[in-house]
């Protein structure tokens, strides 16, 4: 058998430790957009071909400014690990399925552009950049934004033409029942996802699958999402509609965009804080501005702007957050 | 019993290659490189000068200091030279050079025939000290320092690490099959100096027949043998205490500090040997593996045997290694040169095929959080990396405990993002080292004025 000579040149060398587990950047955030896919299929099938387009115009366009600012600013273009086509799926499934095509691609840019790129890059963005695309787009097209059109499948009328979460608003709770025909129906309804509302955050049942699928993976923490959720449901139910302890915390934890945000936004990891003690705290936080601005803002749905607010104070719970030293406990 | 320590990795262990080989002699080196600092504390000073013959067991570089350790002659033979030589971990390193005259002789008054019980405890002290003994487990601190606690430091238990949580390395593991006889005399030895009664042997539960093996040799000793979780870094001093005892060594302190002593196995045996026999520290066993060696072996090997003397006697390599490593897969370090010789510490040689390590290109960190789930010293890795990359050192001491670091190598293992984290973790140590050093040159200075 022929000796094996070495060559010293060839050696690599770099401080220890020598192994490293078997994951990468990619891998996680591919796994991320998988775990999205069976919500945005339904949103694409639900609400038909405009939501197509939006969903397709949005991660395309997300993918090409990623690769547009990083040629430019001479960095490696990491359009490949799965980041930026997950951004424009995100953004994507928080908006409504009417939205003209050309409003995804102006979020896609303000969120890789703006949000993502000018703060440094994936890993130095402070707030979620899906979640600031869609409230530029909130704040440039209101009207475009909080309409929604009666939905049509073969020819019937299936959806009225507003989210429950704006019935509420609007008219009460009553109403809300009134629209989907009893509490029994409603529920139902807002479980598999027929029911109006943005492209991806109407089906609970496939999102919440998606997030126990994260959950396994050891990509997400379980506390982030069931106690955002949790303070949701508590929080509606306490400040119900006729006094203290009358609110419906089931619709409220179903409605609008929380079951994606609690599960998908807030669990961000670049833009939450690190430990599981500052994850806490900022589920907490989100889930009662989340009911805060249900209940006594101007918009029907907050959890879009809650995760943003939070992301803004998540460097400061990081600092108060810190893991208690091997040996400080004496 | 503390059931384990917070954080941790579970990395694919690979001691598949070599657990179920019995150790082997090597055949002795043609020369041997004996490097004067194989131990932390003061380096030895050379006492042998080029053209001395010298036998097996002599010293040949004295310590000076306390924190130091006598280094001896491997072989018998000539010494060729007294020059600087490639070096495991300081790159070039003084050395004695040593050839072979193929006889093998003892120096005089070795070995001999000894009873330990019949010794008193400063002889047996002095006995270690003059074996030039160090802890064998990798971080070679002079084993007659650890023996000799402050007074006001009360010692009440030793633990024996077996744990052997390191990849690979099927060293201790070997040992423990093989020479009990010799681990619990060495055992029993440092209890009597230490004059302590609570002993514990710490082995992971991936090697029950060490169990078993380790449970029959103590029995009757009243020295407790216990299985531990299997999870890096098990063996690490301070988690080994915290699992075995309950104890947390205060941050900044050592396992005196909670009344306990650590020995690895490899250094018991030696402290049998050199006590019962007079043989001083010149041979250990050292476990040869990896992907790119043809045969992986755990060789009995002659201080200052070099690299490529070792591996030849694995039958070479299968592959041009992406990696050579002195020491375990986790802490060791990458070697750019197969001449450095095998050292008191030299737990293991791993020749790592492509792709065998892994490696990544480094990315930003994106807070996943998973450095700080898997430090067992409970610090933010994250916070220490990024603040190493932007040289804010100072900060990474004062205010993210940087010298709390054992740099175990969990969060760069855990890392997606492919983070050298313990490199900056060095790297802040050694500046913040620096930098006092320069501001005592300058007070020197100032006071000369």
């Amino acid at each position: 058998m022929a000796e094996v000579n070495i060559n010293d040149k060839l050696l690599s060398v770099s401080t220890s430790p020598h192994l490293r587990a078997d994951d990468s950047i990619a891998k996680i955030m591919w796994t991320v957009n998988i775990a999205l896919a069976p919500a945005a299929l339904f949103g694409a099938w639900w609400f038909g071909m405009n939501a197509v387009m939006i969903i397709v115009a949005s991660i395309a366009s997300a993918v090409l400014f990623e690769y547009i600012v990083q040629k430019l600013r001479k960095k490696t273009v990491t359009i490949n690990d799965g980041s930026a086509f997950l951004t424009g799926l995100l953004l994507a499934m928080c908006l409504p399925p009417t939205v003209p095509v050309y409003m995804p691609v102006v979020g896609s840019f303000i969120a890789i552009v703006i949000a993502k790129h000018s703060m440094g890059g994936l890993g130095y963005n402070i707030f979620n950049p899906a979640h600031i695309g869609r409230a530029a787009l909130m704040v440039s097209w209101p009207v475009a934004m909080t309409t929604w059109s009666a939905l049509t499948v073969k020819g019937v009328d299936v959806v009225s033409s507003a989210t429950p979460l704006n019935v509420l608003k609007q008219q009460g709770y009553d109403s809300v029942l009134a629209m989907f025909g009893g509490q029994g129906a409603m529920y139902t309804n807002m479980f598999l996802g027929t029911r109006n509302g943005s492209i991806g955050e109407t089906s609970t049942v496939l999102l919440v699958l998606g997030g126990l699928f994260l959950i396994y993976k050891k990509i997400v923490k379980w506390e982030i999402p069931v106690i955002m959720i949790a303070t949701v449901g508590l929080l509606t139910w306490v400040f119900g509609p006729a006094g203290m302890m009358t609110g419906d915390p089931i619709f409220h934890m179903m409605a609008g965009g929380l079951i994606i945000g609690a599960f998908f936004m807030a669990t961000d990891m670049v833009t939450v804080p690190m430990t599981r003690k500052g994850q806490i705290i900022f589920a907490v936080g989100a889930g009662a501005l989340t009911v805060l601005i249900r209940l006594k803002g101007g918009y029907p749905e907050g959890v879009c702007y809650s995760i943003l607010l939070m992301n803004s104070v998540t460097p400061l719970i990081d600092r108060f957050t810190q893991p208690v030293k091997f040996g400080a406990r004496r | 019993m503390a059931i384990s320590f917070r954080g941790g990795v579970h990395p694919n262990d690979r001691k598949s290659y070599t657990a179920g080989k019995p150790i082997e002699v090597a055949a002795l080196p043609g020369k041997v490189i004996i490097p004067v600092r194989q131990h932390i504390g003061a380096p030895c000073t050379p006492v042998v000068n080029k053209g001395d013959t010298v036998k097996k067991g002599q010293v040949v570089a004295k310590a000076e200091a306390f924190v130091s350790s006598n280094i001896h002659a491997s072989i018998s033979g000539t010494v060729v030279d007294v020059a600087d030589y490639p070096h495991p971990n300081f790159g070039k390193c003084l050395s004695v050079v040593i050839e072979n005259d193929g006889k093998d002789e003892w120096a005089e008054g070795i070995p001999v025939q000894r009873d330990w019980k019949a010794l008193e405890t400063a002889e047996l002290k002095s006995i270690i000290k003059e074996a030039g003994i160090v802890g064998m487990g990798g971080a070679t601190f002079p084993t007659h320092v650890k023996l000799s606690p402050a007074p006001d430091k009360k010692i009440d238990t030793f633990i024996l690490n077996a744990a052997e949580c390191e990849p690979y390395l099927t060293a201790d593991h070997r040992l423990m099959l093989e020479a009990q006889d010799r681990i619990v005399a060495g055992v029993l030895i440092t209890m009597k100096v230490l004059g302590v009664t609570k002993g514990y042997v710490g082995i992971e539960n991936n090697k029950p027949d060490a169990i078993e093996a380790m449970k029959k040799a103590f029995e009757g000793t009243g020295v407790e043998v216990a299985g531990l979780p299997t999870k890096y870094p098990q063996g690490a001093e301070k988690m080994l205490i915290k699992v075995l005892t309950g104890k947390e060594v205060p941050s900044g302190g050592l396992p005196m500090d909670v009344g306990v002593v650590v020995q690895n196995v490899g250094t018991v045996v030696a402290i049998s040997d050199a006590v019962e026999k007079g043989i001083p520290l010149i041979e250990r066993v050292t476990t040869i593996s990896g992907q790119a060696i043809k045969e992986p072996k755990n060789l009995l090997l002659r201080v200052g045997t070099s690299c490529a003397d070792a591996i030849a006697a694995c039958g070479g390599f299968s592959s041009q290694p992406e990696k050579l490593i002195a020491g375990g897969p986790m802490m060791g370090f990458a070697q750019t040169s197969m001449d450095i010789p095998i050292m008191k510490g030299s737990s293991g040689i791993l020749a790592f095929a492509a792709g065998e390590a892994n490696l990544g290109v480094e990315q930003p960190c994106i807070r996943c959080g998973r450095c700080i789930d898997a430090c067992p010293m409970g610090l933010n890795p994250s916070m220490l990396s990024v603040l190493g990359e932007r040289n804010l050192f100072e900060e990474a001491k004062e205010e993210y405990n940087l010298l709390d670091c054992i740099e175990c190598g969990c969060c760069a293992y855990s890392c997606p993002a492919k983070r050298n984290i313990v490199q900056y973790v060095k790297y802040c140590k050694a500046q913040n080292v620096a930098k006092q050093n320069a501001a005592k040159a300058a007070a020197a200075k100032a006071a000369e004025k």
